[in-house]
């Protein structure tokens, strides 16, 4: 594409008349570069009701009052000139604009938020794009949080490397993940699922906070994240991304895409990923990440028929993962099975399939159908020191969705119905455990929009499911403005699931832990379902400082669990699983300021506070492992593009990250973890807008949690444990990468 | 004259089944008139009168081409009376102009240019 720029002169030659008028003119540059006025351009005093177009000869004449100081001079396929008028000297303002050629496609050459908070929405909903997954440019979609003070990543264990997500205080089991609106994280894929969608993939990312909408299901119920993946027909032919860390972890991500015909658009994404170097900055003899290998191929079908109003998607995937963690001598074709080293290896593949059809009655933009369809399976097969941990899940999900209005679109609603099917086959050291959970829920959701200041999104959803029975999932958020800019959104709503406690614990298995369940029922591993009640509160301000736009958040949700399975680690020699027997709840509190310091210079900042406690057997405590207060800094700084497109990107995320209480073990007693802070940083050089490389670190203050492994000198003995993490295992990381496009 | 009279009742018949015809009306008649205006506070005051008249489903307002696109229900509601509705607001229509008083209130950027509406 290539610009021409055209330039805006304003030049105001000023006659303060008696009557006090504003005179003034405007001019353009055209495509020749020759100085023109320009007819029709509106000029306003900012704020005002004082407002006029410019004449033939681009001259206009405004009423000038004292109140009245901000000049706004618009016009289509030009920036918007805001000018503080000072004084009334000859000025000359000079505007440039892009436009193309043709001037049939206005570029707005504003930057776009790389997180977008909801305006118009009832719900609370953060929206990440994929300029904002570039600031953290490692690696998969459970990496792609860092920069977002929404969503807490933790590791989740001292051996497999792999993060772990909160929300509100509550760990991933609680969200409602999904992949294009299709649940995609969830029962066998609860523990390293978030590491099989490579970052590259993505395009944006949808936080919900609160159980959000009824129509995904009743199983979100702290939030929802969502992801979109690219989409073939808007793919560049060729992309090409390579990145290399110096812990030894390299990745390979390439899609290519084709245009088939008019309708018809694919998309072959290809990702590779290892790591072929063991770590030991600790000396504790066991690798600070794993060994691993990745192969991970998706390919998308996209058809669109605009005239006759249907859309549709196909998809399909296979992954294959290999990891190997444990001791650094540990080889598992001599050592598997043997007591001569720990060590540990867990070989997943898993194939997804997809299929989305939507039909927008051409006559009726409002009104359209929808349907999807997916089918997975999740082959696990792993052992940890001596113990085995296989699964098998097999999933069949089909929804289908009625949009319309009623009266007009200021009320409109969805309505449609749910089928869900898993397998599940499990074989955890010595037992096996088979299941089948099947349900069939319908749905409806009515929404109303006054268009103005008020907009609510009332669902309710009845779900027959062979163990929880038949219930109900009301669910409902308003959002209520006051004096613009001011908004207002509250949400109440419930939550249900089956707790799937080996696959979402599987840190255990890298213990010696006994495993107990306290089988009371004959729910699901003897346990209840649980069961929730979320309610949140949520204020938001857009305001302008210094002339510089800001946004202020503030938010507080609780969630009240009705039953839960409680993850007992407090007997160091034991894991319990048992039914709430009293409370338990998670109340979160989060301020977060958004605001541009200088031009393209952004901030970001939030404080974060959890009480997140829980009935135990002995008890009625804090949850272990968990920050109350936690802080978060972003700043990021780009320069402006040249004619080549080419740019510096500068981009430093600080957390601070509270005490936690850790249970007691043979080396904690009664013990909180220290603070730590966290500094990540990263720079990127555009080239063009084919080509840019980046460099950055992560934990550059390099803080490692001492003793991650309890007793790693005897994997073997009694108090062997790699589940009480807190902190990074691996210090500092650098890496490297680039990306290359063809367009 | 039986024969006038034939024709008479015939062409009467041919009428009225005519009117009738015109009579029943579309409960989902699209169409796209012209409005004057230029930002995105014009496109919110559009879309929300045309929308807060009784019987109008849809309404989209485009900033470049100045057209709204109305889907309405013709037996509840006459074009003629959204048109009026949106010029009472403050924004010339294909039919109604709006009162110099209301336009004169319009925020500024709302100040779409008249003279060459006239033209």
């Amino acid at each position: 594409m290539k610009y021409s720029y055209l330039f805006l002169f304003l030049s105001l030659s000023l006659n303060v008349t008696a009557q006090n008028v504003f005179e003034g003119q405007v001019h353009f540059f055209d495509d020749n570069k020759n100085k023109q006025p320009l007819e029709g351009a509106t000029v306003y005093w900012d704020n005002s009701s004082l407002g006029t177009v410019t004449d033939k000869s681009g001259k206009f004449s405004l009423p000038v009052s004292e109140k009245f100081k901000i000049l706004v001079i618009s016009y289509l396929g030009f920036d918007t000139l805001k000018q503080h008028i000072h004084n009334y000297d000859n000025q000359q303002f000079l505007l440039t604009s892009n436009t193309d050629e043709q001037l049939d496609e206005v570029v707005v050459s504003k930057r776009k938020k790389t997180i977008q908070k909801s305006y118009f929405e009832a719900q609370n909903i953060v929206t990440v794009n994929s300029a904002e997954l570039l600031k953290a440019a490692c690696c998969n979609l459970s990496e792609s949080f860092e920069t977002n003070p929404s969503i807490d990543v933790n590791f989740s264990d001292a051996l497999t490397g792999t993060k772990q997500i909160k929300m509100l205080g509550l760990s991933s089991p609680y969200l409602l993940i999904t992949e294009e609106n299709i649940p995609m994280i969830r029962g066998a894929s609860q523990a390293y699922g978030l590491t099989f969608t490579p970052g590259t993939w993505v395009e944006s990312i949808q936080i919900t906070k609160g159980t959000g909408s009824v129509v995904n299901g009743f199983e979100s119920m702290a939030g929802q994240i969502n992801t979109e993946i690219h989409k073939p027909l808007s793919q560049p032919p060729l992309f090409v991304n390579v990145y290399s860390s110096v812990d030894g972890r390299n990745e390979l991500n390439t899609h290519f895409a084709q245009k088939i015909s008019d309708k018809w658009n694919t998309t072959l994404f290809v990702h590779g990923n290892q790591r072929t170097q063991k770590n030991d900055k600790n000396n504790d003899n066991f690798s600070d990440n794993p060994l691993s290998k990745q192969i991970n191929l998706l390919n998308r079908w996209q058809y669109i028929d605009a005239q006759k109003g249907w859309v549709g998607f196909a998809n399909i995937r296979y992954m294959d993962d290999h990891k190997q963690l444990g001791s650094l001598n540990f080889d598992p074709s001599i050592h598997k099975n043997s007591q001569l080293f720990w060590g540990s290896e867990i070989d997943t593949r898993r194939w997804d399939s997809s299929l989305k059809i939507g039909y927008v009655f051409p006559e009726l933009p409002y009104q359209s159908l929808g349907l999807q369809m997916s089918y997975s399976q999740h082959d696990q097969q792993s052992y940890f020191g001596l113990n085995t941990y296989d699964i098998n899940h097999q999933s069949f999900y089909a929804s289908f969705l009625f949009n319309s209005i009623i009266g007009s679109v200021k009320s409109k609603f969805k309505a449609g119905v749910n089928f869900m099917h898993d397998t599940y086959d499990e074989q955890v050291v010595l037992d096996s455990y088979k299941r089948t959970d099947y349900s069939l829920g319908g749905y409806f959701e009515y929404s109303y929009d006054n268009l103005d200041n008020f907009s609510l999104v009332a669902g309710i959803r009845a779900d027959s499911h062979n163990t929880l029975g038949v219930f109900l999932t009301p669910r409902l958020h308003a959002r209520y403005v006051v004096a613009e800019k001011n908004i207002f959104r509250g949400s109440v709503g419930s939550g249900r699931r089956i707790a799937n406690i080996f696959a979402e614990n599987q840190p255990l298995f890298a213990t010696s832990r006994t495993i107990n369940i306290n089988s009371q029922s004959d729910g699901v591993f003897g346990l209840n379902p649980e069961k929730s009640w979320n309610y949140g509160l949520s204020y938001r301000r857009i305001f302008n400082l210094f002339s510089r736009p800001g946004d202020l958040t503030v938010d507080y949700y609780e969630t009240h669990f009705q039953n839960q399975v409680v993850v007992d680690w407090e007997n160091y020699r034991e894991i319990s699983f048992y039914n709430l027997d009293g409370k338990s709840y998670s109340k979160s509190f989060q301020v977060s300021l958004d605001y541009e310091l200088w031009n393209n210079l952004d901030l970001r900042l939030a404080y974060k506070n959890y009480d997140v406690k829980t009935q135990y057997n002995d008890s009625f405590k804090q949850r272990p492992l968990l920050a109350k207060n936690r802080l978060f800094g972003n700043l990021s700084y780009e320069t402006y593009p040249n004619d080549n497109n080419a740019l510096w990107r500068f981009d430093t995320t600080y957390h601070q990250v509270g005490k936690q209480r850790l249970p007691n073990t043979v080396i904690y007693n009664n013990e909180f973890s220290d603070s730590y802070s966290l500094w990540n940083a990263q720079i990127t050089r555009v080239f063009s807008n084919r080509f840019e490389i980046y460099v950055g670190g992560e934990n550059l203050g390099n803080y490692r949690q001492p003793q991650a492994i309890i007793d790693s000198d005897n994997p073997f003995g009694p108090n062997f444990d790699s589940s009480i993490v807190y902190g990074p295992i691996f210090g500092r990381k650098l890496y490297a990468g680039l990306r290359y496009t063809i367009l | 004259m039986i024969i006038m009279k034939k024709l008479i009742i015939v062409t009467i018949c041919l009428f009225s089944v005519a009117c009738f015809s015109q009579e029943k009306k579309s409960k989902s008649e699209k169409t796209s008139i012209h409005v004057s205006g230029n930002c995105e506070h014009c496109q919110m005051r559009i879309t929300k009168t045309a929308l807060s008249q009784k019987g109008v489903k849809y309404a989209t307002w485009d900033i470049p081409s100045n057209q709204l696109t109305l889907i309405y229900n013709a037996r509840k509601v006459d074009l003629l009376d959204i048109q009026k509705a949106i010029a009472a607001s403050g924004h010339d229509t294909d039919k109604f102009k709006a009162p110099d008083q209301v336009y004169e209130e319009l925020p500024g950027c709302c100040k779409y240019d008249r003279q060459a509406e006239e033209k």
